[in-house]
């Protein structure tokens, strides 16, 4: 007995009734099993991290574009410079350009500043005409053209304020910085805010932003998005409309009826390499085949999405086949049994329940495409475009922008104030691909079937 | 059996539809071309499109040679009709258009554009020379009669007159209409200045394109970084590196004034006026072409042109000019030019 407990290994476990202990490695294998979760915790960190770093910097950026700040006033519409004819007819109204709304513009804003006691002192009246959006003269003139009856009235009459201004209520502008700008002095920030204590100016939700066209850089105040959100959802119908049958019908072909030979097989290699080759390849094959050689228009929607739908085709057949594999052959095989033939079986049981993986395998592929900039840029997607598309069919063929293009676009500008505008448009962009994987998700748990 | 039949009919009548579908009747105006004329152009488009019955031209960037090749590829709806250049067309432009059918191509210069040296608002002040730039940036420079290898770290290396500063340069990269500029009117210049100009003549044995080729190689070890991106790429890397110097545009900079300190140069501060008095030596012309091919064709292209061209946009007291663009002293003559239907280039000399 003592010879044992003397021979017995280093350690507290000295208990001569129990038989000696094998080394197992129980401490090495739980310190292995300890740093590998470290090690995953870590990864999982850098990740959530980078995330919220991410949407800390796009949030903070961005959230400003969808507030604005406006101006209102009262503006005479003064019959002998709008209509010098006095007829009333907007054919020859139309020849006063928005230059002469702007010089209207200009003296009914001083006219009003003064009728509500606004001091304008050391204030020249190009400094506060220079308070409003170049956009002004353009809404004025389309409200008045649309309406030629208001010609002689006085109208109370709300505008964008100028890029500056309302930089100035969003933090970017400071009275330090205006004073070096050579767009906005000081002096004008003061008489901002004494308008805005007149309760002439004031800060609200940003309609146009989410609406109106883009703008050009005379103007950032009123650049939106209204034309990209629209190219954008005429690509994706398009692109949905193209693909989901092209998928499905290949992949079901492939995986269900198509003979096990070096063709088919060289045809499965060649999908799945497709998957992989960079999106900016099918732009340029884009631009050969359906531009220069189809001769589909440039910049338009239809072109888009052709070329989306190639990019996004070997994503949804590899999503498809893998779905049709998913469903037990015990269904086939029953179907079969009791007489089906291998067409009903395939569409009346093997498709249905494969659904739900290839409606996923879609929208994921769909919201891949939605954020697809390089292909479009190839095929003139990344135009300044004011005029909005016409309705579907005729709409696919008129110019239009994209939401990532737009992105692209605007942070090339030289007005700071793009920044937070292709901030903003990186929000909306991601609120799109939240909703679209929110769908992708509800609908795999509403008509998911478990076996 | 019914429904794949029905699926594929749909998908091949959708693709046909797609494929088959004529090119259908444009009636805007389509333009490309130089990233520098982009902004004027869209400033234009937009009080083009607010004014008149016609719709908004669609503008693309892209740069000054690809609007070029695209001007000229041929004739019809769906090719461009309107090019944007901040370089002049070269000779081999012209004759890929003749190549292709394109024979009439209208040359109208909207006005000139500055190119700046500008650094962080917080830094010191600079004035240059292009001999400075050259003594900076260039790979072999002058010392004591001879060319050697360029070691000056610092501008007051370069020149006693400039801030002990390190030298760190963010130039446009070789893509750049910009560049080309800044290479012929700084570094070139500042070559001849400091006599490396003969001197690479004669190491060439008089070949005067060799020497001007030498002049313009640049040094590699760091000093003078290409950003191949626009002017807010610049204008990132100025604030990340404050000690840095870049190179932009007039306009940008204008809009950024609360950012960047500009740099004079030889004695000259650049702005529209003393650009446009030709005082300031780093400025080019600013071009677009037009196919005349698509005049009469294209609804609105005539009134778009001479829209660009009046003094209400490309005047001194313009937008334009407000944007940054210095106004051409000689813009009568365009408009009377362009009025008259406009008239094919002339051969380049």
């Amino acid at each position: 007995m003592t010879e044992i407990s003397a021979s017995a290994p280093v350690g507290t476990d000295n208990d001569a009734t129990r038989p000696k202990r094998r080394d197992i490695g129980i401490k090495r294998r739980y310190a292995a099993e300890n740093r590998f979760r470290a090690l995953g915790i870590g990864a999982v960190s850098i990740a959530v991290l980078a995330l919220v770093f991410l949407l800390i910097s796009i949030l903070s950026n961005g959230l400003s574009a969808f507030r604005q700040t406006f101006v209102a006033f009262d503006v005479t519409l003064d019959a002998a410079v709008l209509d010098k004819a006095g007829n009333r007819d907007p054919a020859e109204m139309a020849k006063v350009t928005t230059i002469g709304y702007g010089n209207l513009l200009k003296k009914a804003l001083a006219a009003d500043l003064e009728a509500r006691g606004v001091s304008t002192e050391g204030i020249s009246s190009k400094e506060i005409a220079g308070l409003l959006s170049k956009e002004a003269p353009a809404q004025l003139r389309n409200r008045v053209l649309a309406d030629p009856g208001l010609v002689g009235q006085t109208i109370s009459f709300k505008t964008y304020a100028t890029g500056r201004i309302d930089g100035y209520y969003k933090g970017r502008v400071t009275m330090e910085s205006a004073a070096l700008d050579s767009n906005v002095s000081p002096e004008q920030l003061t008489l901002a805010d004494r308008m805005r204590g007149a309760g002439m100016l004031t800060v609200g939700f940003n309609t146009g932003f989410l609406f109106g066209p883009d703008a050009s850089e005379l103007r950032p105040e009123a650049a939106g998005l209204g034309i990209a959100i629209l190219g954008s959802a005429y690509m994706m119908i398009l692109v949905l409309v193209m693909s989901l049958p092209l998928g499905i019908a290949a992949s079901i072909y492939l995986e269900e009826f198509a003979p096990q030979n070096r063709f088919t097989d060289l045809i499965e290699v060649n999908i799945n390499n497709l998957a992989a080759v960079p999106s900016i390849v099918f732009g340029l094959l884009g631009l050969a085949i359906f531009i220069n050689f189809a001769g589909l228009p440039q910049s338009a929607p239809v072109v888009g999405a052709l070329v989306l739908t190639l990019m996004t085709l070997p994503t949804i057949i590899i999503a498809t086949r893998a779905a049709l594999k998913a469903v037990p052959p015990s269904i086939r095989e029953a179907a079969l049994g009791i007489g089906a033939s291998k067409m009903q079986a395939i569409f009346h049981h093997v498709l249905p329940l494969a659904m739900p993986g290839i409606l996923t395998g879609t929208i994921i592929g769909l919201a891949q495409a939605l954020g697809e900039t390089a292909p479009l840029l190839l095929i003139g997607m990344v135009a300044f475009v004011r005029d909005f598309p016409a309705a579907p069919p005729e709409g696919f063929f008129d110019p239009a922008a994209a939401l990532p293009v737009q992105v692209y676009n605007w942070t090339q500008r030289a007005d700071p104030a793009f920044v937070e505008r292709a901030s903003g448009a990186i929000i909306v962009l991601l609120v799109f691909l939240f909703l679209m994987n929110l769908i992708a998700i509800v609908l795999r748990r509403q008509f998911e079937r478990r076996w | 059996m019914k429904t794949t039949s029905i699926t594929a009919i749909a998908a091949f009548a959708i693709a046909g539809a797609v494929v088959s579908a004529p090119a259908m009747a444009r009636d805007e105006i389509q333009i490309k071309g130089s990233s520098t004329v982009l902004p004027y152009a869209t400033i234009v488009a937009e009080a083009f499109g607010e004014n008149f019955d016609f719709p908004t031209p669609v503008v693309q960037g892209g740069g000054s040679g690809a609007g070029r090749k695209a001007l000229c590829e041929g004739v019809g709806e769906n090719t461009i009709d309107i090019a944007n250049s901040s370089s002049r067309i070269k000779q081999s432009d012209i004759d890929n258009c003749k190549a292709n059918g394109v024979d009439g191509v209208m040359e109208v210069r909207i006005g000139y554009d500055g190119i700046v040296f500008a650094s962080d608002i917080n830094g010191a002040e600079f004035a240059f020379t292009p001999s400075d730039w050259y003594n900076a940036l260039a790979a072999k420079v002058v010392k004591d009669g001879k060319l050697v290898d360029n070691t000056a770290k610092a501008w007051k290396d370069v020149n006693d007159a400039l801030p002990a500063q390190a030298i760190l340069a963010f130039i446009p990269g070789t893509k750049h209409g910009t560049r080309e500029v800044f290479d012929v009117k700084v570094l070139e210049a500042g070559c001849e200045a400091t006599g490396a100009f003969e001197m690479f003549k004669e190491m060439n044995g008089g070949d005067k394109k060799a020497a001007g080729k030498a002049c313009i190689a640049l040094r590699t070890d760091g000093a003078s970084v290409d950003i191949d991106g626009d002017y807010t790429e610049t204008l990132a890397r100025l604030d990340a590196n404050k000690n840095g110097i870049g190179v932009f545009g007039l306009s940008f900079y204008e809009n950024n004034t609360d950012k960047l300190r500009v740099a004079t140069m030889s004695g000259i501060t650049p702005s529209t006026e003393t650009i446009a008095k030709g005082e300031y030596p780093v400025s080019r012309p600013l071009f677009f072409y037009v196919k005349l091919a698509h005049l009469g064709v294209i609804p609105g292209l005539q009134e778009y042109i001479d829209f660009f061209v009046s003094d209400d946009m490309a005047g001194p007291d313009g937008p334009l000019a407000a944007y940054g663009l210095v106004s051409d002293p000689e813009l009568a003559k365009t408009q009377e030019m362009v009025a008259n239907g406009g008239k094919p280039m002339p051969p380049l000399n």
